[in-house]
């Protein structure tokens, strides 16, 4: 080894590296079907991809092997930067991990390295020159996939967070100086905060004196959101508005009695319907059913 | 500065303009409690409007305050806290508590009306 590298003085200059490149690509299409089978067949044994049938698995390898040849000769990544997002579309919906594409990606760079070893072994000082130039391309490659997959995944769960947010927490006037905020799915401490804000800015705008706070659509609920919730019922009291809280569904109450949640300052009604009767009442409405006509002859 | 401090019917109306330091805040407070007596009020209302902060000595006093002219016979109500300092009075535990909030002056008007008919009548 020792022997092998004193030999070999010189770093291949630019020029050499893409001359000695465009040959290793030469032998790796050379060896296209039995490489790329070989790839898929240790894919297979190292159990990744499970998502995918053995076809599929087929199917996207010969594209990758193509695209990671071609990125091999042109030295741009452009093109696999393209496919590696395209990839990452189809597959993240499908369940595929992170560890899973990285996981191909070195296969196929251990799988090719193989063959480039097995084709120069003769010659050791042509082999390290083949290595110097292997390697680095191999690497950035590597990098960009992984970079790709990672990127794309980042970028679909912010867009559902936004999606989330948006969706999250609308303050709906109901009558004059009455709010309706009805709250569906987890709070989160973050989405805490955001409804109470909301909550804080919509009682400003619509002089609101009563809120029903609904939250049959809340399944779970922990002690620091509980505690955030009375917060919000204490500083809605200090705009002058009251808050009625509804729908807290059995395992709530269980929580927040179990959590000793301080719920003398809350004012809590069964359900929505029953809510809205009891803010009326705070306002001074009185909902009466139109007298029907017809009973006036009888 | 001094807040001035206006007399309007029964009651009086207290307008912070910009933050107060303790000093302030106790002269505020005892200013009101003396007119209180002196105009025989039956509320006084504290527009706290122009406050971006409300610490603790300020909550401490505006409480105090309203526990002294209750003993004096009017009624107090603090009116004009912004949504983000509501939050953050509530997140420091500095509730107010035994003391009447609401939205604005008019709104705080409003409730005092309420409160005085209210006494009558039970008198």
């Amino acid at each position: 080894m020792v022997e092998v590298r004193a030999k070999a003085p010189f770093r291949p200059s630019v020029g050499s590296t893409d001359v000695l490149l465009r040959e290793l690509v030469a032998h790796l299409r050379e060896n296209r079907t039995q490489l790329r089978e070989e790839w898929a067949r240790r894919i297979t044994e190292a159990k990744l991809l499970t998502a995918m049938t053995p076809d599929e698995i087929f199917a996207e390898a010969t594209a990758v092997y193509d695209n990671y040849l071609e990125a091999l000769e042109t030295g741009s990544i452009e093109a696999l930067e393209t496919y590696a997002r395209n990839l990452s579309e189809r597959i993240i919906p499908r369940g595929v991990e992170t560890h899973e594409v990285v996981g191909i990606v070195l296969l196929l760079r251990d799988v090719l390295a193989r063959s480039l070893f097995a084709r120069y072994r003769a010659d050791f000082t042509e082999l390290n020159r083949v290595q110097d130039a292997y390697e680095p391309a191999a690497n950035r490659i590597a990098n960009t996939v992984a970079v790709g997959f990672v990127q794309e995944r980042e970028r679909v769960i912010r867009q559902q967070q936004e999606a989330i947010r948006e969706l999250s927490t609308p303050v709906l006037p109901v009558r004059e100086r009455l709010l309706i905020l009805p709250i569906i799915g987890i709070i989160d401490p973050q989405r805490a905060r955001q409804l109470t804000e909301q909550l804080l800015r919509g009682i400003r705008v619509n002089r609101a004196k009563v809120v029903v706070i609904d939250i049959t659509g809340v399944p779970a609920m922990d002690a620091s959101v509980a505690n955030h919730l009375v917060q919000t019922v204490e500083a809605s009291r200090l705009l002058g508005a009251t808050v009625i809280v509804t729908g807290l569904s059995a395992e709530i109450a269980q929580t927040l009695v179990n959590i000793g949640v301080d719920l003398g300052k809350m004012n809590t009604v069964g359900d929505l319907q029953g809510g809205i009767e009891e803010a009326e009442r705070l306002l001074g409405y009185k909902v009466l059913p139109i007298p029907d006509p017809s009973n006036n002859h009888a | 500065m001094p807040v001035p401090i206006l007399k309007q019917r029964d009651y009086l109306i207290a307008s912070i303009q910009a933050a107060l330091n303790d000093e302030d805040l106790k002269k505020l407070r005892e200013a009101l409690v003396a007119q209180v007596g002196e105009f025989r009020s039956r509320g006084v209302i504290v527009d706290i409007t122009a406050l971006d902060v409300v610490d603790s000595f300020a909550v401490r006093t505006l409480r105090d305050l309203a526990h002294m002219s209750r003993l004096r016979g009017a009624e107090t109500v603090i009116v004009g806290i912004q949504p983000e300092v509501a939050f953050a009075m509530v997140q420091l535990g500095l509730t107010l508590e035994g003391v009447a909030a609401a939205l604005d002056l008019e709104e705080g008007l409003t409730y005092l009306d309420r409160k005085t008919k209210e006494r009558a009548r039970t008198k």
